[in-house]
């Protein structure tokens, strides 16, 4: 059972390796000549203003907050699919009502505007 | 000496054995997509070329063959910029982390009839679990540049990949439910029958609703807003330069070919034959001429290669959304759209009323 993920494994190494191995031949044969100007943040030519670690839109946090409960739905959602043949009217109404809870949600928060960009 | 080799080969450890094995299979799968990407690069400014009357590249080698070399070339020999404020570890592990699950998610693409590099029960588990991942890059790029551009740019790019992820997550468990399975190898094996069995045709919203949030997912043009070159410059790899900004490039290329051989796994049968009860089933037994005609890898080959340019199609065409209206689609939009499918779908299953006959 588990020597089928082995694979996987070694998968993901080879291609976390083809990731580094760009950068480190990039960083052996590229020329190296750093000074000052070309080691500060872009800013279109200006002195940095201030930190860019700033103050951001609230918006971002609400849209990581429901997607993280989309997300959960979508991974009970995942054995729920699998299997609906073999449980039958019974499991599909379940879900039916565990996303008729998901979408009243939903609704309420496109109703207080959580979803709008202007 | 071939006898003498084997007996060298005998004495490894079984372990070993197995595992020099899978590295081969993996580099064996790896190297081609990676060439796949350099010369994916070439198409782009090729079709765009030609859609907007013009030749594209042709100065490197025959018809600009070669260009695709001399750009990695001249990536690797530029100097990779290490901004003094950026968080150092952080910031070169982000591309790492974006290239990484695009060629790690191919281990479960099934190529043919059990040819997989791992035939695994999970199989799309794993692909929602692998192309999830690639948003750490993005983000983690953003903040570790420490610059304005490289932060809005990424939040930008977070927001919008999570949402269209979603979305993606839905028509995958529309799949699930016609194919009642996890495993890549079942799902092909459960459209075996002709054009009108793949799933494109019974579960169509959720195909046009995956393949639009691939774009989206890519941030590929008409929805590349995070790189909106015009506001905010390049977005999240503004500070990237040399082959740390190639790896980026090359993440996205990889990505835009992982989500075109899903959409042609997932709802256009994969390496099955679109001739199949078209023509006649003895045709598929002349000797080369079956065998092109009937299932095959070069089918999967085709049909990537067809979603790949429509890709590249989009980008030549449309204008880009403004990122209001990308964020609407992705919620109000799609979301509701793959609920209700899904409970078509579901329903369809339960009744056994399949829409796979």
């Amino acid at each position: 059972m588990l020597e089928n993920y082995l694979p996987i494994m070694i998968f993901i190494i080879m291609g976390v390796v083809f990731g580094v191995a760009p950068i480190v031949v990039g960083k052996v044969l590229a020329v190296n000549r750093p000074d000052q100007a070309k080691l500060s943040p872009y800013e279109c030519g200006f002195e940095a203003f201030e930190d860019s670690r700033m103050k951001f839109d609230v918006r971002f946090y609400l849209v990581a907050i429901l997607f993280i409960i989309f997300d959960l739905e979508i991974a009970f959602l995942f054995p729920w699919a699998v299997v609906l043949q073999d449980i039958g009217m019974f499991g599909f109404l379940a879900m039916v009502v565990f996303l008729g809870i998901l979408v009243v949600g939903f609704i309420y928060e496109w109703k207080r505007g959580a979803l709008e960009w202007e | 000496m071939l006898e003498a080799a084997l007996a060298v080969w005998d004495s490894i450890p079984v372990m070993i054995q197995t595992v020099t094995v899978l590295v081969i299979e993996v580099v064996a799968l790896v190297i081609p997509i990676m060439l796949s990407v350099a010369y994916l690069t070439l198409a782009e400014r090729k079709v765009i070329g030609y859609a907007q009357v013009r030749i594209g590249p042709n100065r490197v080698g025959p018809y600009g063959l070669g260009q695709p070399i001399a750009d990695g070339l001249k990536l690797v020999m530029k100097e990779i910029i290490l901004p003094t404020k950026a968080n150092k570890f952080l910031f070169v592990l982000a591309p790492i982390l974006s290239l990484g699950p695009a060629l790690a998610a191919w281990a479960v693409v099934p190529l043919y009839d059990g040819i997989a590099v791992a035939n695994i029960d999970a199989g799309l588990l794993y692909i929602l679990a692998m192309t999830s991942v690639g948003v750490y890059g993005v983000i983690i790029a953003g903040w570790a540049s420490n610059s304005k551009y490289a932060f809005l740019g990424a939040l930008r790019s977070a927001a919008q990949i999570v949402s269209y992820e979603i979305a993606m997550g839905f028509a995958l468990v529309g799949v699930l439910l016609a194919a009642g399975s996890l495993n890549l190898q079942t799902i092909v094996n459960a459209q075996n029958g002709g054009v009108l069995h793949w799933y494109f045709l019974p579960l169509l919203p959720l195909f046009m609703v995956y393949f639009i949030s691939g774009v989206a997912e890519t941030n590929r043009a008409p929805f590349d807003v995070a790189e909106g070159e015009s506001e905010i410059v390049a977005g999240f790899h503004v500070e990237y330069s040399g082959i740390a900004f190639g790896v980026f490039f090359l993440a996205e290329y990889a990505n835009m070919i992982l989500i075109s051989v899903l959409t042609a796994v997932l709802f256009c049968g994969g390496w099955l034959s679109p001739l199949q009860g078209v023509v006649p089933d003895t045709v598929f037994d002349i000797p080369v001429l079956g065998h092109l005609l009937g299932h095959g890898p070069h089918w999967l080959l085709a049909k990537t290669s067809f979603f790949l340019f429509l890709f590249l199609w989009f980008r030549a065409t449309f204008p880009r959304y403004r990122y209001d209206q990308i964020m609407r689609l992705g919620w109000k939009v799609f979301i509701p759209i793959t609920i209700v499918w899904l409970l078509v779908v579901g329903l369809m299953v339960v009744t056994g009323f399949g829409p796979w006959w």
